[in-house]
């Protein structure tokens, strides 16, 4: 019995997260409602430094490092998305405070809850096995729950979060059972040992797709793209437009990373395989969430359903990736696109309603050129972003993927 | 003795009632959590059934945070469905249609 000690310094950002996500619980417990605003401070600065941290790894290790026994892995790809991932949600809580302030939602649980899943995406960034992958997902997805039902006086809310709950946990148990499948034909569940095999006999092999094939519809339920899109357009109209801002952004980055670790490190031989699966949903995704955005009058629902359709061209990326040595980078840089984009648009419509109303309705946008023309010239270049016009930041990203 | 493929038919047969709980039950939520823990169960069978024809530890230790992580998950499930009752009075599944995904 040999046992190396793991690095522990690797996985300092998550180390910091979780004792600073202590901390502060115990901090807000003291402090109090009347002085929300030292949770949330104190929660911006975690993100901060956790940054910088990350920032520090990036020089640290040139070279990618597993540790913790092969669960773990500290490579550029996690490195970047971390960085992503702390960005996105640092901007998704300064621009939902002024909403969840008049939701009457501003409590610690809000900011806790919201500071588990960031914790729970950092582990998904840089998960090397199975057992970590699901537990990091688990971590976000109990935590998104929670905050979908944060609103408890809405009854929007609260059938939100249910759905989301229901939905979820089936994803979840399709991705165990595919696991499982993986575990009983290779003997192991680290993606390493699993790069390593390469050469599967063919008994293994189909035992291995039958659990990949379950294993991707649980992705794709967490990713929200076309055969288990029902949950999305729900979600994002129910959820406070607050916490819709932080589930379209940071939790995307994190599943793409995921898989990238399980599609293309894991099982690169299988790549014919794989790809038929996911042409498919992509084209399915694609077609769908363009086409049923058009008839939606819910501003909310409307970038649920382009969401879905950006999660299709992302899944592009990542089938072509193989053929181009610049399909992945694509990806990342679609992927990350679109989740700025798409947190630009939720924030706008964070900003613009009010105590008394949501501000989610095509019409409620009429004239808005008038009241406050420079939120209504952000809202203009992000949704030509989202279209992919030109000078924007969409029109190079799709340029990336062609 | 009972051969593996006899555990992983007994797990699959299980997940498959877990599943179709999920989809056709119309009636009650607390149903549904039940259905959802039915599959998690199945999928740990699973586990230990392939750990030990395997002889490798491993699907016995998944076991172990498959369990902690459900007990979680039902928590938060229930937690949400109280929620729920005390808004709408009501835990239909067919009574949750304001929003028509």
């Amino acid at each position: 019995m040999n046992f190396t000690m793991p690095i522990f310094s690797a996985a300092l950002p998550e180390i910091f997260v979780l004792s600073m996500a202590c901390v502060i619980l115990l901090v807000d417990v003291y402090v109090g409602k009347r002085f929300s605003i030292v949770t949330y401070s104190l929660v911006q600065l975690t993100l901060f430094f956790t940054f910088i941290l990350c920032a520090m790894q990036f020089r640290e290790y040139p070279q990618a490092v597993i540790t913790f026994s092969g669960h773990y892995v500290l490579d550029k790809l996690a490195v970047l998305v971390k960085l992503f991932v702390l960005v996105t949600a640092f901007f998704c809580f300064a621009y939902g405070r002024q909403y969840v302030n008049y939701r009457n939602i501003s409590r610690g649980e809000y900011y806790l809850l919201g500071l588990f899943s960031i914790l729970g995406m950092l582990i998904m960034a840089s998960a090397m096995s199975f057992l970590t992958i699901y537990l990091g997902l688990e971590l976000l997805s109990l935590s998104l729950y929670a905050m979908v039902a944060l609103n408890k006086d809405s009854g929007l809310a609260t059938e939100a979060a249910i759905k989301y709950f229901v939905t979820g946990a089936l994803a979840s148990g399709l991705l165990l059972y595919g696991i499982s499948m993986i575990y009983g034909a290779t003997g192991t569940v680290e993606i390493l040992s699993l790069e390593k095999m390469a050469v599967f006999s063919p008994a293994q092999t189909a035992v291995i797709l039958l659990g990949l094939v379950f294993v991707l519809a649980g992705m794709i339920f967490k990713f929200g793209a076309v055969p288990f899109h029902m949950w999305v357009p729900d979600v994002y109209q129910g959820a406070p437009t607050s916490v819709t801002l932080f589930i379209a952004s940071a939790p995307k980055i994190a599943a793409f990373a995921v898989l990238m670790r399980i599609l293309v490190e894991a099982f690169p031989s299988l790549h014919v395989e794989w790809e038929h699966v996911l042409v498919v949903v992509a084209i399915l995704s694609m077609f769908f969430g363009n086409l049923l955005a058009i008839a939606q009058t819910n501003l909310k629902r409307m970038l649920a359903y382009s969401s879905i359709a950006h999660i299709g061209y992302m899944l592009l990326g990542i089938i072509a990736g193989p053929n181009s040595h610049q399909g992945y980078s694509a990806a990342m840089f679609y992927v990350t696109t679109y989740v700025i984009v798409a947190a630009g648009a939720f924030a706008v419509i964070a900003l613009l309603s009010r105590s008394d109303m949501e501000f989610d309705q095509l019409d409620d946008y009429r004239g808005l050129n008038t009241r406050n023309p420079w939120l209504a010239f952000i809202m203009l270049l992000l949704m030509f972003s989202m279209a992919g016009v030109p000078p924007t930041v969409g029109f190079f990203a799709k340029l990336g993927l062609l | 003795m009972i051969s593996l493929s006899e555990i992983l038919i007994i797990a699959a047969i299980l997940f498959g009632f877990g599943i179709a709980g999920v989809i056709i039950n119309r009636k009650n939520i607390i149903v549904l959590l039940m259905s959802i823990e039915l599959m998690l169960l199945a999928v740990n069978t699973n586990f230990i059934a392939f750990s030990y024809f395997l002889k490798n530890n491993i699907g016995e230790v998944f076991v172990f945070f498959i369990l902690t992580v459900a007990a979680a998950e039902a928590a938060i499930g229930l937690a949400i469905l109280v929620v729920l009752f005390r808004r709408q009075k009501t835990i239909e599944v067919d009574k949750l249609d304001i929003l028509k995904g």
